[in-house]
């Protein structure tokens, strides 16, 4: 059996629209038919958009007959989390509180891709807020992992990492807090980058943290990342963060290899609570790379302890004052009946609107902010995450990247954590420090373990070098030839 | 030792509801995550410097051009209650008798 369009790379698809072999048109129905197959079990996608997405593959098919110039991302399928606004289409960041909400703007990373022919098949289904590491947080149940329906896809990106692991899209867009990218990657078996902080512009993600916030993608190659990425990087006079930088090519150097590339291995990211198999599979990995002529060394990132303490100081800070938008006046939901003022209003739409998840970081941020407590929690926290960037810095005049497992388990059963909220925000402790340090990382499958669920080895570089991160990622995919595939899709054809 | 919070106050200032089991629930949770958090509190920072963004940036403006605004009907579509051009909300004022 040929291998269906919708479970090809990007890359290789581009190839056969470029020669003709194939249409945008053909390539849809192979996505369509797939989320036909398996939505209904995996629950990636809150919103479909089929018709927009049939109406855009026909457009797109007469554009590339004129022989017009073709991006990489023309005709590829691709499903965006639901906390990227998009105009026209109803955005909920899986909260009741945005059920209905319709953005009149599209965000800056979405006008990118779409102006460069990507075909949007749906939104995709996220923890409330991107608060999560499980979508066991979204208002509108939780996602299924493709590669066992009892399990969760992580989170807080959980249904566009589903979504490309089941071939529902070929592409997806993420973001990524303190892992939300990567880890759910990790769980799915696909590759999750987290670029620079600033890198790509944060116009339309409808904030959470916004010194940590970093638009992300997912690909089922690391090739396909650079490709998006390219698409995606570059200024934006729309996001006052946004880097004003040149955009590297980032294809320029992926085949370059890793002989002679200085590897840090991070020692802490090996200890308790990290599963056998996680642990073995990354180390083998990291034996390939050592076989490739990387130089390979142990690093310490001394801090890395104490920065998911600091985390759930800042994030939960920075998001109390964000979510305060959310009053029933301008948009979203307002709460039913009489009220005795506007503040009442207030309560009664917050008290309604959000989740367990939400109200508990709101709560953490505001009393890590409120008068008496600042300097203690949010203030000391500011302070170590300092400490956690001298850490990096240190790190990378010894090394290029860095490597450590991306989370300390393999996909965990839907339900198993979700009354721990401990438990549960120690699935990011290896991707956090990325976010308080802004430095990019990459993760890239490794193995599986014994029940057959996948292993997400991180890379991550210095500020702003993708192209090293994607290098590295690239050298590793290759050498291990993993080409994985959840068995759910055995047997489907198209 | 879980760190004691007063959640009925903490609500208020978040200007969110809760019903009486989700502040039990709360004040247990907040005080366990809040003991893990306070773990910051142990590292020697005195003499360090803030972070506040891991991009350090001086105040960005935008060239001093107009540019068109979302319409008024567009801005509005999204208002739970719109009265006009306006949205509409509950009395923001005591009224005089």
């Amino acid at each position: 059996m040929t291998t269906p369009l919708c479970d090809l790379t990007g890359a290789e698809l581009s190839a056969q629209l470029a020669t003709g072999e194939t249409s945008a048109a053909q390539i849809l129905a192979s996505s369509h038919a797939r989320i036909a197959a398996v939505d209904d079990d995996v629950r990636a996608l809150l919103t479909p958009t089929p018709q927009l997405a049939s109406e855009r593959a026909e457009e797109l098919d007469v554009y590339l007959s004129t022989g017009a110039p073709q991006s990489p991302a023309a005709g590829i399928p691709v499903a965006l989390k639901d906390v990227l606004t998009t105009n026209g289409i109803r955005t909920t960041c899986g909260s009741l509180i945005l059920e209905s909400y319709v953005p009149p703007y599209d965000a800056t990373a979405w006008t990118r891709l779409s102006g460069a022919g990507a075909v949007l098949v749906g939104k995709t289904n996220c923890d409330e807020f991107a608060m999560g590491s499980s979508n066991e947080n979204s208002a509108y149940g939780p996602v299924h992992n493709p590669w066992d329906l009892e399990r969760v896809p992580g989170g807080s990106s959980g249904g566009s990492a589903a979504a490309v692991a089941a071939g529902e899209a070929v592409w997806a867009l993420g973001t990524d807090t303190g892992g939300s990218v990567r880890q759910p990657a990790s769980l799915c078996g696909v590759v999750g980058l987290k670029p620079t902080y600033g890198r790509i512009s944060r116009y339309g993600l409808i904030a959470f943290a916004s010194s940590l916030d970093t638009v992300g993608t997912f690909t089922r190659s690391v090739r396909d990342a650079g490709s998006m990425l390219q698409v995606l990087a570059g200024h934006d006079v729309r996001d006052a963060t946004s880097l004003d930088v040149p955009v590297p090519d980032y294809g320029a150097h992926l085949d370059d290899g890793v002989a002679g590339l200085r590897i840090g291995v991070v020692s802490e990211a090996f200890g308790e609570g990290v599963e056998q198999a996680v642990a073995a599979s990354v180390r083998a990995a990291i034996e390939r790379l050592a076989g490739l002529g990387a130089e390979v060394g142990e690093v310490h990132l001394p801090h890395a302890a104490y920065a998911l303490s600091a985390y759930y100081l800042i994030a939960p800070s920075e998001a109390s004052s964000n979510l305060a938008r959310y009053d029933g006046v301008r948009y979203g939901l307002r709460a039913e009946g009489e009220h005795a003022d506007s503040i009442a209003m207030m309560f009664a739409t917050r008290g309604q609107g959000f989740g367990p998840e939400v109200k508990r970081r709101i709560m953490l941020g505001t009393y890590a902010l409120s008068a008496g407590y600042y300097d203690a929690y949010y203030g000391q926290a500011q302070k170590v995450r300092t400490l956690v960037i001298a850490d990096y810095e240190a790190a990378f005049e010894r090394f290029d990247v860095l490597v450590s497992p991306t989370s300390p388990t393999t996909a965990f059963r839907i339900g198993e954590k979700a009354d721990d909220p401990m438990a549960m925000y120690l699935n990011d402790i290896f991707t956090i420090p990325a976010n308080l340090a802004g430095v990019p990382a990459i993760s890239v499958p490794c193995g599986l373990d014994d029940g057959g669920l996948p292993i997400g080895l991180q890379l991550t570089a210095p500020a702003l070098d993708e192209s090293t991160l994607l290098r590295a990622a690239h050298a590793l995919e290759t050498e291990l030839a993993l080409h994985l595939r959840p068995p759910l899709l055995d047997g489907l054809g198209t | 030792m879980p760190v004691e919070i007063d959640v009925e106050h903490v609500a208020k200032l978040a200007r969110l509801q809760l019903r009486d089991d989700e502040k039990a629930q709360l004040t247990a949770q907040l005080g366990q995550i809040l003991e893990h958090a306070a773990r910051v509190g142990e590292v020697a920072a005195d003499d360090v410097a803030p972070t506040a963004s891991p991009i350090p940036r001086a105040n960005v403006y935008r060239d001093d051009v107009v540019e068109p605004s979302l319409p008024v009907d567009e801005a509005l579509r999204n208002a739970p209650e719109r009265a006009g051009d306006r949205f509409r909300v509950p009395r923001i004022a005591e009224t005089g008798s």
